[in-house]
């Protein structure tokens, strides 16, 4: 196991750079710099800022300098918010994303399997229909529709829920993001829960537990939920990275000032270091995520050894 | 042995099993009678699609979703039938316990063999952990599992599918059944591993004066193993006897097809003899017999009506036409 972890981390050093590479070209390639504005500044200035950022050298050079930079840890400083390093703002916006991203995951997970498994047990019954009618309304329904809708009933409505706004994460205002959040993953995990769990019920070892006088809720839980959620953790792990870094829209919406705004504001700006910064992190959680689903399998499945 | 000396076990009256499907009501079992004294072993013979897997399914409870069963089994004069869920859950693998197969997929491969052993004994004995595992392991050196304490930590794809089948069979035994009903249990191993687990079989019968169905296309396994045997086509009994009857004295076209196709080292016949022809098809089924198609004596009668189960000798049951010596007339 401790080989396999270590295998994973240096495999995980070329694709990152990869990443990196292929981001930091692209943004650079891209036509405009952080410092076009409407009004135009005085060439003079202009010359001074380019620079300060090294933007007047060619871009391999500020390529290898921004690789230096991250060597010692250092995503360097935002092309906009002129008095903040991007490591100051991913560290005051980051923990804000990952609480709603872990509230939202747990909800989603629970919820969504638990309605697959219901489904799955009363397959073809209304209940089944009725599940899986809101599973796809819920993939159907974009979460930039979901958000307002959230606000105008909890908020304008009812007057039951602060319509944005972030307060230390108090429950309140919890609330809304989460469930614009979590809803597309309830519905995916519950399909997927539903589809795998009629799989292993039909299948022989299930048989053999039937012919052995377990009562049903022991068949499910001993001896079906764990290869039936086989498929279900294959999905978490991308899942949990999107949930975490994609809320863009909640961001926007409720104000909440999360990583997502951070991500529009700095490819509208050419913000180049905020834009790498943010793929970085990205990058870095799913890779990690996805070395944790890989370890959770071989947890789950005794066929499977490092 | 006559078919009625003994107390019987299991009765089973006019057993039918249909399927809902969507192509329509298919019969696959149709009218099974038969009955079994305690410490008998009965085989039942036919080929794929002959309903005899579907049988022993009806009599575990184990019918897929759509099956709908017709008739009566009194096991211990109960009929097992009509039982709900709960009160058959206290029957199986108690009273009566199943070896499936297919032994590779029949265990579950996520879970320890030896937890699958002992989630029985805990549930029908109200063992302790440490019961359970004591009993699992004499279980499972009484199949002649080498180094049986050892193998209860290690999981279904560590073992070979005759060590699997051993398994099983242990699993199947744990509560001493009165029934175990057997499902091609040699079906999926090869032929040494076969001999292994049929002697097994044998040796344990007696050791827990069980009382065996066994469910086989391979009329090798029925002769070292049965005392009556069933033969099986399409849903119905073609004939029904003591081993050494239905053997040395089939009466019974298919029964006597099924006999010379046996390949036999005294013979120096270069070709196999089949019977040609494919089993019909459940869903349109032909009027009358429905070996008729591949008979070799088949007459017009045969098209016209299905021949009854008679007795035409004390305790030898056929379903033909044709009558033992012949066409009379």
């Amino acid at each position: 196991m401790l080989t396999f972890i270590s295998k994973r981390i240096l495999e995980a050093i070329p694709t990152l750079l990869i990443l990196i590479t292929v981001s930091f070209f692209l943004m650079h390639s891209a036509p405009g710099s952080p410092f076009t504005s409407e009004r135009a500044l005085p060439p003079e200035v202009l010359a001074n800022i380019n620079a300060k950022y090294h933007l007047d050298e060619p871009v391999i050079n500020q390529y290898f300098y921004y690789l230096g930079g991250l060597l010692q840890g250092d995503l360097g400083p935002s092309f906009r918010y002129k008095d903040f390093t991007i490591n100051e703002l991913i560290a005051q916006s980051f923990p804000v994303s990952a609480e709603i991203g872990i509230w939202s995951f747990l909800v989603a997970l629970l919820i969504g399997v638990g309605c697959g498994i219901i489904a799955a047990l009363r397959q073809n019954s209304w209940l089944d229909y009725s599940v899986m009618g809101f599973a796809n309304l819920g993939i159907v329904l974009p979460n930039f529709v979901l958000a307002p809708l959230c606000i105008l009933f909890f908020s304008i409505y009812n007057h039951w829920l602060p319509p944005g706004g972030w307060n230390g994460g108090a429950w309140p205002y919890l609330v809304m993001p989460v469930i614009a959040m979590s809803t597309s993953y309830i519905a995916q995990i519950a399909r997927i829960t539903r589809g795998s769990m009629i799989e292993t019920m039909h299948s022989n070892f299930i048989r053999t537990a039937r012919a052995k006088g377990l009562p049903k809720y022991r068949i499910i839980f001993q001896h079906a939920l764990r290869p039936a959620m086989l498929p279900v953790i294959s999905y978490l792990g991308p899942a949990f990275v999107g949930i975490v870094t994609g809320s863009v829209i909640v961001d926007v919406y409720f104000g909440t000032g999360g990583i997502g705004q951070h991500f529009i504001n700095g490819a509208l700006n050419r913000d180049y270091s905020m834009v790498m910064g943010v793929t970085i992190l990205v990058g870095t959680l799913t890779i990690l995520f996805n070395a944790i689903v890989d370890i959770l399998y071989a947890v789950i499945d005794p066929k499977i050894r490092y | 042995m006559s078919l009625s000396s003994k107390k019987n076990l299991l009765e089973v009256n006019n057993l039918r099993v249909n399927f809902r499907t969507p192509d329509g009501f298919v019969t696959a079992v149709n009218d099974l009678n038969f009955t079994l004294a305690q410490g008998e072993t009965l085989g039942i013979v036919g080929e794929s699609g002959s309903g005899k897997s579907q049988t022993a399914f009806a009599l575990m409870g184990l019918l897929a979703g759509n099956g709908v069963i017709e008739g009566e089994a009194r096991f211990n004069e109960q009929n097992i039938l009509t039982l709900n869920e709960k009160a058959m859950n206290r029957i199986r693998s108690k009273e009566i316990a199943m070896i499936f197969q297919d032994p590779m997929t029949s265990l579950n491969p996520y879970m320890k063999v030896g937890k699958q052993l002992m989630e029985v004994l805990m549930l029908h004995k109200g063992m302790s952990k440490a019961e359970a595992f004591e009993a699992s392991v004499k279980m499972l050196d009484a199949v002649k599992m080498p180094e049986a304490r050892k193998r209860m930590n290690m999981y279904p794809h560590e073992f070979s599918g005759g060590m699997r089948q051993r398994v099983m069979i242990a699993m199947a035994l744990l509560c001493q059944p009165k029934l175990l009903i057997a499902d091609e249990p040699t079906t999926a191993l090869d032929v040494t591993v076969q001999a292994q687990i049929l002697t097994l079989l044998n040796e344990l019968k007696d050791d827990f004066n069980t009382s065996i169905i066994m469910i086989t296309h391979d009329l090798g396994v029925v002769a070292g193993l049965c005392d009556k045997v069933l033969v099986m086509y399409a849903g119905q009994t073609m004939e029904y006897g003591t081993a050494e009857d239905v053997f040395y004295r089939p009466t019974h076209p298919y029964t006597q097809g099924l006999l010379k196709a046996i390949p036999r080292l005294d013979s120096n016949d270069e070709k196999l003899s089949t019977i040609p022809g494919n089993p019909p098809n459940l869903l349109h089924m032909p009027s009358g017999c429905p070996f008729q198609a591949r008979c070799e004596f088949a007459k017009e009668r045969c098209g016209e009506s299905m021949p009854l189960l008679e007795e035409y000798a004390p305790g030898q049951l056929r379903a033909c036409h044709k009558s033992v010596d012949g066409w009379v007339a």
